[in-house]
């Protein structure tokens, strides 16, 4: 057993995490600042973290991850790392000429004290950001919050810093991306393009962390959201926020600096938030939702008709991140399945709500989010209450392997296999795609563990 | 040898290399790129900061210490104190394999403790937390050891991470309890929590447990950490050969391993610079003298195994090692014969960590392949340069604050293993007893050394030398593959392995033979990329009536 040490019982922890369902809040910093074009991550710490961070989101992608760190030692620990700072403004702009530098904390430049809008204001005033040239900034201690709320918040220092309202507003909609796959955000450009709806997506990871291999390194690759489109933002109709922990900050943001209404509206995972999704916007921006929009529901639903009788009352245990798991779980009653185990390891008190209301109909089902809503005691829960089949990151492999339970890839990380770059996840097509990753999963169980007179050739 | 002709003059390149620097970013950088001369070795800057806003390939001490040295010793729960994430990154992400006795010995790689540390834990001090953590570590798996890491913040807010250990250890009197200030500001790179771990675990396992262990030939393997598998194929082969390995330093070990390693007879230093100082401090105390071998390429195996023997100079064992030399060697010969072909007169450069850019040239030299430029992550100059320019070194700010252990000799187990006449013959035969010279000697004439490359730096070194192969890590793969050059990972081996001993030699050669001739290489450009674009030309009748 790889973790022969987890107990069925379980005891209630304080102190101790083991395995957790989360990670740092600048990982998600830097994920966002990608979505940027011309724009370097920068992380204002030691040189551990940054490379942590980068080798975290290259095993996720097989993709260059470029990012640069002040690269503390014990001097700027004690004195403050403002000197740091300005050195890597210098550096990077003389070296790596990126239009946009885009700065986060970390646990130990917040713990000192670090002030990052004074530092870069004093950047500007010491003539060392070029004309043109951007320094943006958030904070990320990830003694708060998780890798998702990270990224919120360099979300919303990008439209903060960014928009500007010039008192003529545009024919055009803000999408604000939680934390979703490049793929994925191609999907909602996709969709968007399908209705007709002149949209300005940010951040937008595709084509940066989903390149083609052209014999050329692209040090700053042809995606991601630009300076001019993000300046728009502010001139925008309305702003559409694709989910309420990771996307919603920067929607409420950009309503208070540029009058900008937005609404909320959960990732489109699974039938009933594509839906949703769909009627949010084509609502904004006042059209009609064209058939072949229509069909491609069709198809879902055809799917989840034909192949009712394997979804029915199989039991699921899922980990990740709040804006995922809410419609995914959403998506998983929709399929007649029972999620009965849910854990996250982000605070925040919506997705306890959200759980409760979702959940209405599955009283005996176990959620918990935040401090100590670990792996661990995933486990634990699976061992007093089996299920049918797991879904998380990477980790979930190990418990996988040792409950001999079915298991599907979703989520952050994904350090084992592709796919989750190139084919999305949301959308009616996404979830076609979950849906026959689910079917496959609990299939191929059923095909390996049948006895040979109930082998079927038909299913 | 002195090659390379084809390539323009290393000064030339040199220049290049930091042309695009800020003036003072450029001098100091310069200091760090060296063109190579075996003969005069020249000094190379090394173990100095990296200037912020550089991308580099360096971590943090806290990744040294718990990642590389703590982490693969299977029977301790590592609990990182500090915030969530680094904790999380170093969850399993090294590869360091690990093969319990039984399926129910103890084994916590798998697992990931962190306190989790919360905002008011900063504000208010974290001890409290630290100390229930540790509670329920031992309440959930009464392990033997507890470990305690301190991250960045840690040290800023002043927990003692030290005490908290004690009043646990003292508490709980059947485990022990010990902490590691290994905040990653401390010193700039792996390399301070390199030395932070060895004194750790030189002051609070080694020499806890006296039973002296069987055998005749007792050795410790230090600096090897079973990436891929890599310790399981050097255990094999000492079985074999009759050398009985006390506690490996810390590839596949166990505490009680590390408790008793002060009964062995020598050790052997595979990565210099994570463990010299457990070999230093070591014969210090106990009079176990250090060897350096490498393990990484058949010949040099073959070698290392030889000065084993020379060292306990029994002619049974030099006989057996003979013996076991003689069976191995064929396959590997075989399999070589083969690649070698193939792999002739490519290049490669390898730009990775604190002694593998020094031991794999072996494996590349065994290819018929050139390394025509090279560097360490996080080493210092005695890697480069050799263990003789030690006293010259200068001991700058960024490692004052590393703690250097006063050791002396043990009054009731200090034992010299061989006198100093006796070492003095070994050393005489060539064996480098207590002694490194680093990698420059191995390189050509004209090779460039360049230390802490950062990214600018290796796209440009690239562009120029065009290798046929880089060997750096994760951070680099994708980069350079980018550039259709193949990328092999010598920290993860990208998930192969094992790479050292006979067996882990011909592994690699048919790794490098694969990506190096891999066709897909040749299919980058799209057909109408290479020969125009379609569009616009004459329609062609190509169809044949009959
Ligand atoms: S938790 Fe803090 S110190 Fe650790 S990797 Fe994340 S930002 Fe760095
Ligand atoms: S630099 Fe500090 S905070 Fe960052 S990973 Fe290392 S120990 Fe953790």
């Amino acid at each position: 057993m790889l973790l022969r040490h987890t107990p069925k019982e379980v005891i209630a922890r304080e102190g101790l995490t083991i395995n957790p369902a989360k990670t740092c809040q600048p990982i998600g910093a830097m994920y966002a600042a990608l979505g940027i074009h011309g724009c370097l991550p920068h992380s204002h710490g030691s040189q551990g973290c940054c490379s942590y961070h980068r080798s975290t989101l290259t095993r996720h992608y097989k993709e260059p991850v470029m990012a640069a760190t002040s690269s503390f030692t014990e001097g700027a620990s004690v004195f403050g790392g403002q000197a740091n700072l300005l050195q890597s403004i210098e550096t990077i702009f003389a070296v790596y000429e990126p239009d946009i530098i885009a700065v986060h904390s970390t646990c130990l430049s917040e713990t000192i004290g670090d002030d990052l809008q004074q530092i870069t204001k004093k950047a500007k005033d010491d003539g060392k950001i070029p004309e043109g040239k951007y320094v943006i900034y958030a904070s990320t201690p990830s003694f708060v919050g998780s890798h998702v709320t990270g990224y919120a918040n360099m979300v919303t220092g990008i439209a903060e810093q960014f928009a500007q309202s010039t008192g003529e507003k545009k024919d055009q909609i803000n999408i604000i991306a939680g934390w979703m796959e490049p793929s994925d955000m191609r999907e909602i450009k996709k969709i968007s393009k399908e209705l007709g709806v002149k949209i300005v997506l940010f951040p937008d990871t595709s084509d940066v962390l989903d390149a083609p291999q052209t014999g050329k390194h692209e040090f700053y690759p042809k995606g991601g959201t630009t300076i001019e489109e993000l300046k728009s933002i502010g001139d925008s109709s309305s702003s559409l926020a694709l989910g309420c922990i990771s996307a919603e900050p920067a929607a409420i943001a950009l309503d208070k600096k540029c009058k900008v209404p937005f609404e909320t509206v959960d990732m489109p995972i699974g039938l009933s938030a594509t839906d949703r999704f769909i009627m949010s916007l084509s609502k904004a921006a006042g059209v009609q939702v064209p058939d072949e929009i229509t069909a491609e529901r069709g198809r879902l639903v055809d799917v989840m008709t034909d192949m009712e009788q394997y979804f029915y009352g199989r039991k699921v245990a899922l980990f990740g991140d709040p804006d995922q798991l809410i419609p995914l779980t959403e998506f998983l009653l929709d399929l007649n399945m029972k999620p009965i185990h849910i854990v996250s390891g982000t605070p925040g008190q919506r997705f306890e709500k959200r759980m409760k209301e979702i959940l209405r109909r599955i009283p005996e089902a176990n959620f918990r989010n935040g401090l100590n809503a670990d792996m661990f005691l995933l486990h634990q829960w699976m061992k007093n209450e089996p299920v049918d089949l797991l879904i998380g990151n990477t980790y979930g492999k190990y418990i996988a392997r040792d409950e001999n339970v079915p298991f599907i890839r979703f989520g952050f990380p994904i350090l084992d296999r592709i796919g989750h770059s190139y084919f999305p996840n949301i959308g009616y097509s996404g979830s076609l795609r979950l849906v026959e990753k689910i079917l496959g999963a609990l299939m191929d169980r059923q095909d390996r563990e049948a006895l040979e007179e109930k082998f079927e050739l038909v299913m | 040898m002195e090659a390379m002709n084809h390539y323009p003059d290393p000064s030339k390149i040199r220049e290049e290399l930091v042309q695009k620097y800020p003036a003072k970013v450029a001098k100091k950088r310069t200091k760090s790129i060296i063109i190579n001369d075996p003969e005069s070795i020249p000094e190379v800057q090394a173990n100095v900061r990296t200037v912020p806003g550089i991308i580099t390939q360096r971590g943090c001490s806290y990744a040294g210490c718990k990642g590389v040295v703590l982490g693969p010793t299977r029977d301790i729960v590592n609990i990182v104190h500090g915030p969530i994430g680094c904790s999380f990154y170093a969850w399993l992400t090294r590869r360091n394999q690990t093969r319990p006795e039984t399926p129910e010995h103890e084994n916590y790689i798998t697992y990931c403790f962190s306190t989790d540390m919360q905002e008011e834990n900063v504000v208010f001090g974290g001890e409290k937390k630290l100390k229930q953590a540790i509670q329920e570590a031992y309440d959930l798996f009464h392990p033997k050891a507890i470990a305690i890491f301190s991250t960045c913040p840690v040290g800023l807010i002043g927990d003692d991470v030290h005490a908290a250990s004690k009043e646990m250890r003292e508490k709980f009197g059947d485990c022990n309890v010990f902490g590691f200030s290994c905040e990653g500001y401390r010193g700039v790179s792996q390399s301070a929590g390199h030395h932070i771990a060895n004194n750790g675990v030189f002051k609070h396992m080694v020499g806890r447990n006296n039973t002296p262990s069987e055998g005749k030939f007792k050795l410790n393997m230090l600096g090897e950490y079973n990436i891929g598998g890599d310790a399981f194929e050097i255990e094999r082969i000492f079985e074999k050969a009759g050398i009985t390995l006390v506690a490996s330093f810390s590839g596949n070990s166990t505490v009680g391993q590390l408790e008793n390693a002060h009964m062995a007879d020598l050790n052997v230093i595979m990565c210099h610079r994570s463990i010299n100082y457990m070999g230093e401090m070591m014969e210090t105390k106990y009079g176990i003298p250090w060897m350096k071998v490498n393990f990484v390429g058949a010949e040099s195996t073959a070698k290392s195994l030889r000065k084993i023997a020379e060292y306990f100079d029994d002619a049974e064992l030099k006989a057996r090692v003979e013996e076991v030399i003689a069976e191995e060697m064929p396959k590997v010969k075989a399999v070589i014969d083969d690649i070698r072909p193939r792999t002739e007169g490519k290049t490669a450069m390898l730009f990775v960590g604190g002694s593998r850019a020094h031991h794999y040239q072996d494996l590349f030299t065994e290819l018929g392949m050139t390394t025509v430029a090279a560097g360490y992550e996080f080493a210092h100059r005695d890697d480069y340069e050799g263990r003789h320019v030690l006293p010259s070194i200068k001991v700058d700010a960024d490692s004052k604050n590393i703690e250097e252990l006063k050791i002396v000799a043990d009054p009731e187990l200090y034992q010299p293993r061989k006198s100093e006449a006796e070492l003095e013959a070994l050393k005489e035969k060539g064996l480098e007893i207590n002694g490194y010279e680093g990698m420059m000697k191995q390189m050509m004439k004209k090779s460039l050394v360049v230390d802490d490359v950062s990214h600018y730096e290796s796209e440009k070194l690239i562009e120029i030398y065009k290798p046929d192969i880089f060997c750096a890590g994760i951070k680099e793969k994708y980069v350079v593959q980018k550039m259709g050059v193949p990328l092999k990972q010598l920290h993860s081996y990208d998930y192969g392995g094992p790479y050292t001993g006979f067996v882990g030699a011909t592994n690699f050669y048919r790794d490098i033979d694969r990506m190096v001739n891999n066709p897909v290489w040749k299919l980058i450009k799209a057909p109408w990329e290479t020969a125009g674009n379609p569009k616009g030309a004459e329609l062609e009748a190509t169809y044949v009536t009959q």
